[in-house]
């Protein structure tokens, strides 16, 4: 059993080299939900490598969103289990999952829009922040403390993502770019051991979508975490992924390296033979 | 230089809070002390205290959790009543006024918070708008179980009964609680003094809760609950310490209500009641503190500075309710007011504002 987790099993080689001798951030096993009668997902399994960047595609309405909404525990898997670095998710809630390593980003931006920019991300350290209620009524017992240390941590992830001249604005009077970043920093301010980002270059445009690319790289090599993406965008796949997952009606039909994936007559069906779906980006 | 901004938004509007009590209460108390205010005024100061820790406290609720409740005036019958229960046991006792009355709204909270956490634990984990179908359930069945309790003290302790007063079986003893009589003999121990001092207590719960871990919780379930939940927030459990401490306020407001009347039915705390209370709020704003205060203290005198108009009063009422909800709801009213603040703001406003159009770029 540790040998299956030294080698990345049910991927070919997605696990990169420097991560074969740990043992995984994320496994699934089996992965799948029903709604009614439609299999939206169904025999997912995958390994994620300890600081992997990986990307999960597919066509419109191939289950991808299903897929972290299962790891987040937001559906109920039908079937199969997920080991978060060795440990089963199953029965948890989506905020101790959270607590347990995972975060996320959604396809369509959940901020705490009313809030501003700063709160969202100090929410986001919510768990980190020793506060308790006493000193949350009170001022005392610690309070100036826990207020100026989450104050001073989310300014740091703020200014990583250079956003710290926004700190006292509204998160949803942000510019759709400047949202989408934020989204992240809230995630990551959970200290998690794997980011999910559900399509992350949305509406972006070429030179956001390069500072984005940047920007998930800084993330794996700052803060030492795996990145799990979601994107139609086939140039940042293919350029910051070093696994990739393809989904297509629910089931995988493909895994492996960006070349691999490239020449892999499968995907360029399930692609092509979808074209009104459309890839955004292309592989030309 | 950002974080000292930040610092300062809430402390404007702490400063705001507390001194317009803190203001309104040096102007009236000496005006109260000279006989300078009108009977009929000054009957209405301590209402008008219960009335704003109620729409404070409801606030939190409505406005910071964004959960409907429509039944906080039952939180304020249970505070009530059982502050003047408690009161009723000191009875014999030589405890100053001050003390009697400290008793009375401390009692009156805890019950009251009880009773938020009977309401809230079997519903607030659940979504959609069951909490304001509970919270309406929960105040017309304390309005009607009080309606028909009988409660009495004597030097063998407390008495109840759901039947009669003679059941008490009190000796040389009358009945605090008569069923539908409601409490008789309340010795009337609030003060203006202490109706400003449970307000600031409010406030200070009320904002330092807003401004702390909690109250960032709190607010990021009301924003999105989905979002908040995948951060790693215990939805449940922040829902639950809002609505019981809401819950609690209304309690102590009650108690401190109750003990401004020689006697009080439950009929009192009715749904009118607690969307008297719900209008305050929302005219206020939601999650608006100050508007709150000020809201509550207009819209509570109207009826009273609208008596020379004797039956058209409700109606004039009910039409300025109309108007301000109208106003205060127009964008174009909205662009007006932001004008209007706009030509009299400060330096530092305008600093931010120009703050802002660098952050777009
Ligand atoms: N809660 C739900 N109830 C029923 N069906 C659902 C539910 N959520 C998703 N589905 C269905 O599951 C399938 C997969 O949806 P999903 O959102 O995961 O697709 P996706 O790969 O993320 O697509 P896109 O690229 O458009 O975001 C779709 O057919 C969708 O209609
Ligand atoms: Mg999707």
């Amino acid at each position: 059993m540790s040998k299956d987790k030294m080698v990345p099993v049910p991927s070919n080689a997605i696990v990169p080299e420097r991560d074969i001798n740990k043992i995984p951030i994320l496994e699934t096993h089996h992965l799948g939900i029903d709604f009614g009668g439609l299999k939206a997902v169904d025999e997912f399994s995958i390994t994620v490598g300890r600081t992997e960047i990986s990307g999960l595609i597919g066509p419109n309405g191939a289950g991808k969103t299903t897929v972290f909404n299962l790891l987040t525990n937001v559906y109920q898997p039908t079937r199969g289990t997920i080991l978060l670095d060795g440990k089963s998710t199953a029965k948890k809630s989506t905020a101790q999952i959270n607590k347990m390593g995972i975060a996320r980003t959604f396809q369509n931006i959940r901020l705490f829009s009313n809030m501003s920019v700063i709160d969202n991300v100090r929410v986001g350290l919510h768990n980190s922040t020793n506060q308790s209620l006493a000193a949350s009524l009170t001022r005392l017992f610690g309070y100036k403390t826990s207020e100026r240390k989450s104050l001073e941590e989310a300014m740091e992830l703020l200014s990583f993502f250079h956003m710290d001249d926004m700190a006292n604005r509204q998160a949803g009077s942000l510019p759709y770019g400047a949202q989408r970043r934020l989204e992240i920093a809230r995630a990551l301010a959970t200290r998690p051991g794997i980011i999910l980002l559900d399509e992350p270059a949305a509406g972006m445009n070429p030179s956001e979508t390069a500072e984005l690319m940047e920007n998930i790289r800084r993330i794996r090599d700052n803060f030492n975490i795996a990145v799990m993406l979601i994107e139609h965008d086939m140039n940042l796949v293919m350029n910051i992924c070093e696994g990739i997952c393809v989904l297509d009606h629910g089931k995988v039909i493909a895994k492996g390296s960006p070349d691999e994936i490239r020449s892999n007559p499968k995907v360029i069906e399930a692609y092509l033979g979808k074209k009104k779906g459309g890839v955004e980006g292309g592989e030309e | 230089m950002e974080k000292i901004k930040n610092m300062s938004k809430f402390t404007r509007t702490n400063i705001e809070c507390y001194g317009m009590v803190l203001l309104a209460f040096v102007i009236l108390l000496p005006l109260q002390n000279a006989g300078l205010i009108s009977y009929s005024i000054a009957g209405q100061l301590v209402p008008i205290c219960t009335y704003i820790v109620m729409a404070v406290s409801l606030n939190l609720t409505v406005g910071f959790l964004g959960e409907l409740s429509l039944g906080h005036a039952g939180f304020m019958s249970v505070g009530a009543f059982s502050g003047v229960i408690a009161v009723a046991c000191l009875k014999n006792t030589v405890a100053p006024d001050w003390t009697k009355l400290l008793v009375a709204i401390i009692v009156g909270g805890i019950l009251a918070g009880v009773a938020g956490l009977i309401v809230g634990v079997p519903v607030i984990r659940l979504r959609g708008d069951y909490l304001a179908i509970v919270t309406l359930a929960f105040g017309e069945i304390i309005k009607n179980i009080i309606n028909c309790l009988y409660v009495g003290v004597d030097k063998n302790g407390l008495h109840f009964s759901m039947t009669s007063a003679d059941e008490l079986g009190l000796v040389d003893a009358s009945p605090v609680l008569k069923g539908p009589q409601g409490a008789t003999g309340i010795p009337k121990i609030s003060t203006f003094t202490s109706g400003v001092l449970l307000i600031l207590f409010t406030l200070f719960v009320v904002l330092n809760l807003i401004n702390s871990k909690t109250g960032r919780a709190v607010t990021a379930i009301r924003d999105n609950r989905i979002a908040a939940e995948s951060v790693g927030i215990n939805i449940t459990r922040y829902k639950l310490t809002a609505f019981v401490i809401s819950a609690i306020l209304a309690g102590m407001a009650g108690a401190l209500y109750a003990m401004n009347f020689s006697s009080i039915a439950a009929r009192k705390f009715d749904f009118n009641t607690s969307i008297l209370v719900l209008v305050f709020v929302v005219l206020g704003g939601m999650g608006n503190i100050p508007g709150t205060i000020v809201a509550t203290t207009l819209l509570y005198m109207l009826p009273e500075l609208l008596r020379q108009f004797a039956d058209y009063r409700m109606l004039i009422y009910a039409v300025v309710l109309i108007v301000v909800m109208v106003a205060t709801n127009s964008e174009r009213i909205k662009l007006f007011a932001d004008k209007i603040k706009a030509r009299f703001s400060r330096e530092e406003d305008i600093t931010d504002a120009a703050g802002k159009g660098g952050g777009t770029k």
